[in-house]
């Protein structure tokens, strides 16, 4: 053997075993792609706006300036994005309206992409009448018309950040939980199901350990693409005055608030309207990067 | 003839699909014997419900469609279609392991090798895990694994298929059954892998003293392993006797065809085509009237295609279903 295939075969080894494992591998492919790493850049920009962001630029967002001489300021250096008509300092507002919309994108969208797998696992694992049951009642659930009925849901329930995650919740597992359980119709059928079986595992050890992980990939993209749908759905919440409520501040209730100035201070649209744009345009991109790295036939 | 206590006996099972086109019987009236450490051989063509009565022993056939609609399965002198289906799952993966045909999707992807065996452990047994570990370690070197403590944390993906069978035989192993089923182990194996996996089964089977029955369409591994065959032949067992009996005086003619259709390398060259035996399976939805050989049966008379023959004892230890079975 020559001194370069020895070489060659040393350095093959000495790969680092994070391409071996199946996230390194994944990773890996994700830095390839360009739109996922454009996403996670604006991503990542979003994020430090909204966390880092009150650290280096410290205003009260619900404290106001009295008076004339403090509504609708231009931009200056005593408020980098200028004030809205309380007189509230809008940099402030944006990020911590920024961390709530988040928020609520996040908690809403993991949730509902737990309770679709949950649904999913059962109705495709169990088939049958389960199946029939669980699978209508989420036809059913799709065809209903959300928006009168959220509207009548946050009068019944009173207005908050608990009920917005609720309601975003109720109407946003369905298209999960279609997914899983049409996974999970073709995993039941794989060998290693069957071995499972056979090692005399109970049924909810087959859902939730040998199912349930392989589902992940898929429900990974879609809570990352859910996210921004989420966010989207806290601000015309918000914005339709059901959301969150006065004095605290989202992104959506900001861009409502706004809307009676929209010809005096278009500013104070564009700011919320610009930061929900890029943050759903980045979760977008980076869920559609991401599975494309999830997809081992695609070429990266 | 053979004085180990029984261990598996199967009486007149009957598993039927019951599906859009019509009832499939994919096993008819199947009987089977297996004794304590005994290596019991199924042969059959595709399709003639040797793995169907696999899953019917360890109660896995999936319903709806299947349905086993009749017969016995004593295990220890306990009936297992009787039992519930707690009960089975004590029973699976612990007194009855089995082992399936296709290595590289036996194994759930997202798991480490080692995890997976972890877990066939601590299902059956009260342990922790670094005992779990240790044992599973155990059985990874004992199936012939270099490096299992490397190989414990890999996964499925970074293993050949032959490697991935050792871990399944390691799993369907490690919590020392008293029946192994061994469902077309070596069938999606080459040639050189299949006979490494054979040798180390045979080679557990003397050290551990496990029964296993062999599920294969391939006479050349049960020759090499099993003490008794039986052939299955469309749903039903036409043939059941010792190895040595099967190969040197086979009695039904489907068996004798089977043979007749294996080349020998021993016989002098021959410009003749190797014997095939005519036509095809039956289809499951249409069973040939009679005996269902009789439509390929070189021998066939009026009375097979009338009446269906009972499976008979004609010398000890041999069993046959045929009316005019050949002469040894």
């Amino acid at each position: 053997m020559t001194e370069k295939t020895m070489e060659a075969m040393k350095k093959r080894q000495n790969k680092s075993s994070d391409d071996y494992t199946y996230v390194g591998m994944v990773f890996h492919r994700l830095t390839r792609h360009k739109l996922a790493m454009v996403g996670a850049f604006m991503l990542i920009v979003m994020l430090l706006f909204v966390f880092v962001g009150p650290l280096v630029w410290r205003a009260d967002p619900n404290e106001q300036i009295e008076g004339l001489e403090g509504m609708f300021n231009v931009p200056s250096r005593a408020h980098p994005l200028g004030t809205d008509d309380y007189g509230r300092d809008v940099l402030a507002r944006m990020f911590f309206g920024g961390r709530i919309s988040l928020f609520i994108g996040f908690v809403s969208a993991l949730t509902a992409a737990l309770v679709g797998a949950l649904v999913g696992l059962v109705a495709g694992y169990y088939g049958g009448w389960a199946d029939d049951v669980l699978m209508r009642f989420t036809d059913a659930m799709l065809s209903i018309p959300t928006f009168p009925l959220l509207i009548a849901l946050a009068s019944v329930m009173g207005k908050g950040i608990g009920q917005i995650i609720l309601v975003i919740v109720v109407f946003g597992w369905m298209v999960d939980a279609r997914l899983v359980r049409g996974l999970v119709l073709s995993l039941k059928e794989q060998e290693y199901i069957e071995a499972a079986h056979a090692i005399g595992a109970s049924a909810n050890r087959i859902m939730w350990r040998h199912l349930f992980p392989n589902t992940l990939a898929v429900l990974i993209v879609s809570t990352t693409i859910g996210i921004g749908g989420a966010i989207i759905y806290e601000a015309s919440i918000s914005f339709l005055g059901f959301g969150v409520q006065a004095p605290f501040a989202s992104w959506g209730n900001m861009l409502q608030n706004a809307q009676q100035f929209i010809w005096n201070s278009p500013r104070l649209i564009i700011y919320p309207g610009l930061a929900i744009f890029m943050t759903v345009l980045g979760f977008n991109f980076f869920g559609d990067g991401l599975r494309d790295a999830i997809d081992p036939k695609l070429k990266l | 003839m053979d004085n180990r206590e029984i261990l598996v006996d199967i009486k007149n099972l009957r598993t039927f699909f019951y599906t859009e086109d019509g009832v499939v019987p994919a096993v008819d009236g199947i009987d089977l014997t297996i004794h304590r450490g005994e290596v019991v051989g199924l042969v059959g063509e595709s399709g003639c419900g040797k793995s169907v009565t696999a899953l019917s022993i360890i109660r896995l056939i999936p319903n709806p469609p299947g349905k086993v609609i009749g017969g016995e399965i004593f295990f220890h002198g306990e009936d297992l279609l009787k039992k519930n289906e707690e009960a089975m799952r004590m029973i699976r993966g612990d007194k009855i392991s089995m082992i399936f045909q296709e290595p590289m999707t036996s194994l759930n992807p997202v798991y480490t090798i080692g995890n997976q065996i972890s877990e066939a452990i601590t299902l059956h047994q009260k342990i922790d895990d670094t005992e779990a570990k240790k044992r599973t370690i155990e059985m990874l070197h004992l199936v012939g694994i270099p490096e299992p403590e490397r190989r414990f944390s890999q996964y499925p993906h970074e293993m050949s298929g032959g490697m991935r069978q050792r871990v399944m035989i390691a799993m369907a192993l490690s919590s020392n059954p008293e029946l192994l089923i061994s469902d077309e182990a070596t069938t999606a194996l080459d040639v050189t892998i299949q006979a490494q996996i054979l040798d180390l089964m045979r080679g557990l089977q003397k050290k551990l003293g496990m029964a296993i029955l062999i599920i294969t369409h391939n006479l050349a591994v049960v020759a090499e392993m099993a003490e008794t065959i039986s052939i299955a032949y469309a749903g039903k067992i036409v043939e059941s006797a010792s190895a040595r009996e099967i190969f040197k005086s086979p009695r039904h003619p489907y068996t004798y065809g089977l043979l007749q259709s294996i080349p020998k390398f021993t016989e002098k060259k021959t410009n003749e085509p190797l014997p095939a035996i005519e036509g095809m399976v039956p289809s499951p939805y249409h069973m040939p009237k009679g005996c269902r050989f009789n439509p390929r049966c070189p021998f066939a008379t009026e009375k097979c295609r009338e009446e269906e023959p009972e499976i008979l004892e004609l010398t000890p230890g041999h069993l046959v279903r045929c009316f005019h079975p050949i002469e040894s």
